[in-house]
């Protein structure tokens, strides 16, 4: 069944946005990750006009968080108190990051930038994840299937900063500078590469601030629907490319999808669970790294001019 | 007597070449003259046809020739050429096009380069590269063929620009029929159809028509509130997000319990 997007101006099969919405879904449930770094490459690859595909990606991430969040939630594996923290440092690099991206954008070079920190950030995340989990989980099976001992507080001159506050949830009592910089760092690459910054935030917290996994999606989850929710407005106020038909068949696939998947992640350890994230960032990496090395079949590309 | 025949030489005199001999002149007609793009919008056939009305027996010197053009809405563009820096494809020159057709297509009862002469299809535009440098081109791309040349083949896969030689059927030297298929990733505006009546090589007669492209129905409402109110249009956006996203996570609870 072809639909057309009144925004895109494009026609596309509904089944497939339907199918696409629910993988992206799937996973954003499973790894508590937005899925914006899959979802805009995939609108892409069918035919959906980049500043849609970013717009709406955003969009449909909302949704597909909140429905996420929602389970956590239930779970009581939501760190609400270090959420707003997070969110605090998140809008100050958003903001930030728009301005680089405006000045990025009228020297012409944006689409090499942003390439370039998909490449960069997603290599080193899922690099570092995919080398510590595998590790541990090797550690695990020698061991003779014990759970590796981890030691819960591991003091480092993180513990050292002022401000310092009681998280809860997390079990932590650290100072709020580092995850309120953390923050700015995701709000700042969500505006430029135009994803949540689920994929940044999970591993930070668990490596740099020692929270346990089990509270991490919820509370990553929960930032990413005030980031993206900030940058599906932005987008419909600046540029007009917010596509609401095609979010709509995309969020239908993924609420159903994050369902499936926040239960799945249930049945899952932890350290499968980041091996798989780990495999999944580094093919998306791969993917944009070989865009930029190989020689592309066509050396011309046509750009529509914005209108202003 | 002598009075009318100076008027005819005079008229004759005044008339360009061409059309002193204007002895055909083109009817024509349009299934539709306007496009509605709803939700299931999925492309639409056009069916041009028309006749060739004539004062006198039809001339025997060259067989008749129709073309048929149907040109879409244009837009400025910014074409971009890549090229290998420290390894790395990127982005290094561009030119920009102040207006290029969205979608463009000929169609014709021959072959292009034998029924239509150079200097005729300068005049009226009609094959790609002169239709594409009619609409509006800045000096900055007509000193730049590779771009252009580029925009072409680009749009010629896109299937966005589309060059059918004889698929314009012409019966008896009078009547003339041919479908264009707009594509379903149409953009909205004023298509122009011109239609060519030629003789060897030169345009006898044309006709200008156009047909009207539209949203209708959700996508125009859609469309309208996206650029009328941004901002509303922004919060609804979100709004829907929220609620799917409940609903999602309510409906799985329910059942489950």
């Amino acid at each position: 069944m072809q639909i057309y997007l009144p925004i895109a101006e494009v026609s596309i099969n509904a089944f497939i946005l339907l199918g696409l919405g629910g993988i992206v879904g799937f996973l954003s449930g499973m790894f508590g990750v937005g899925g914006g770094f899959l979802i805009t490459p995939l609108l892409l690859f069918i035919g959906v006009p980049p500043g849609v595909a970013v717009a709406t990606g955003a969009n449909q991430v909302v949704a597909s968080s909140i429905s996420g969040v929602l389970v956590q939630m239930k779970r009581k594996a939501v760190d609400f108190r270090m959420g707003l923290v997070l969110l605090a440092g998140g809008f100050a690099g958003s903001w930030t990051g728009v301005q680089v991206f405006a000045w990025m954008t009228a020297r012409g070079q944006v689409d090499l930038f942003v390439q370039l920190s998909y490449v960069l950030f997603l290599g080193l995340i899922g690099g570092m994840m995919f080398i510590e989990s595998s590790r541990s989980l090797l550690r695990a099976r020698r061991a003779g299937a014990a759970a590796p001992i981890r030691r819960a507080h591991v003091h480092t001159w993180v513990h050292g900063l002022p401000l310092k506050m009681k998280f809860r949830a997390s079990g932590l009592y650290v100072s709020v500078l580092p995850p309120a910089a953390i923050g700015a760092v995701v709000g700042f690459l969500s505006a430029i590469m135009g994803v949540g910054g689920g994929f940044i935030l999970v591993p930070a917290m668990i490596y740099l601030l020692g929270m346990p996994t089990k509270v991490v999606v919820g509370t990553s989850l929960f930032q990413i629907i005030f980031v993206t929710g900030f940058t599906t407005i932005m987008h419909a106020i600046n540029s007009q490319t917010v596509d609401m038909l095609l979010a709509f068949l995309l969020i239908v696939g993924g609420v159903i999808g994050a369902q499936l998947g926040a239960r799945m992640s249930t049945k899952l350890k932890a350290e499968q669970l980041r091996i798989l994230l780990a495999i999944l960032v580094l093919t998306v990496c791969f993917k944009i790294a070989l865009d930029l090395l190989l020689m592309p079949s066509e050396l011309f590309s046509i750009t529509p001019v914005v209108l202003p | 007597m002598i009075r009318a025949r100076a008027a005819m030489l005079l008229l004759a005199a005044l008339l360009p070449a061409g059309q002193a001999r204007a002895t055909e002149a083109i009817v024509t007609g349009l299934s539709q003259n306007r496009v509605q793009i709803t939700a299931n919008f999925d492309g639409s056939e056009i069916l041009i046809y028309g006749a060739v009305k004539r004062d006198a027996p039809a001339p025997t010197d060259a067989p008749l020739e129709v073309i048929v053009t149907v040109e879409g809405p244009s837009t400025p563009l910014v074409i971009r050429r890549k090229e290998k820096v420290a390894g790395i494809w990127l982005n290094r020159s561009s030119v920009t096009i102040d207006a290029a057709p969205s979608f463009y297509a000929v169609a014709t009862t021959g072959k292009l380069d034998e029924i239509l002469s150079g200097t005729e299809d300068l005049r009226h535009h009609i094959t790609i590269p002169h239709a594409i440098r009619a609409v509006g081109i800045s000096a900055e791309a007509a000193n730049s063929p590779d771009f252009i040349e580029a925009l072409q083949r680009i749009r010629l896969n896109e299937d966005r620009y589309r060059v059918a030689e004889g698929t314009v059927q012409l019966a008896e030297e009078t009547l003339f029929r041919t479908d264009v298929a707009l594509p379903a990733n149409l953009t909205e505006g004023n298509y122009k159809v011109g239609l060519f009546i030629l003789r060897g090589g030169k345009v006898i007669d044309s006709q200008e028509r156009l047909i009207g492209v539209r949203k209708a129905g959700l996508e125009r409402f859609l469309f309208n509130l996206a650029h009328q109110e941004p901002f509303l249009y922004g919060v609804i956006s979100l709004a829907m997000a929220a609620f799917a996203g409940w609903a999602a996570s309510a409906a799985f609870r329910f059942m489950r319990s």
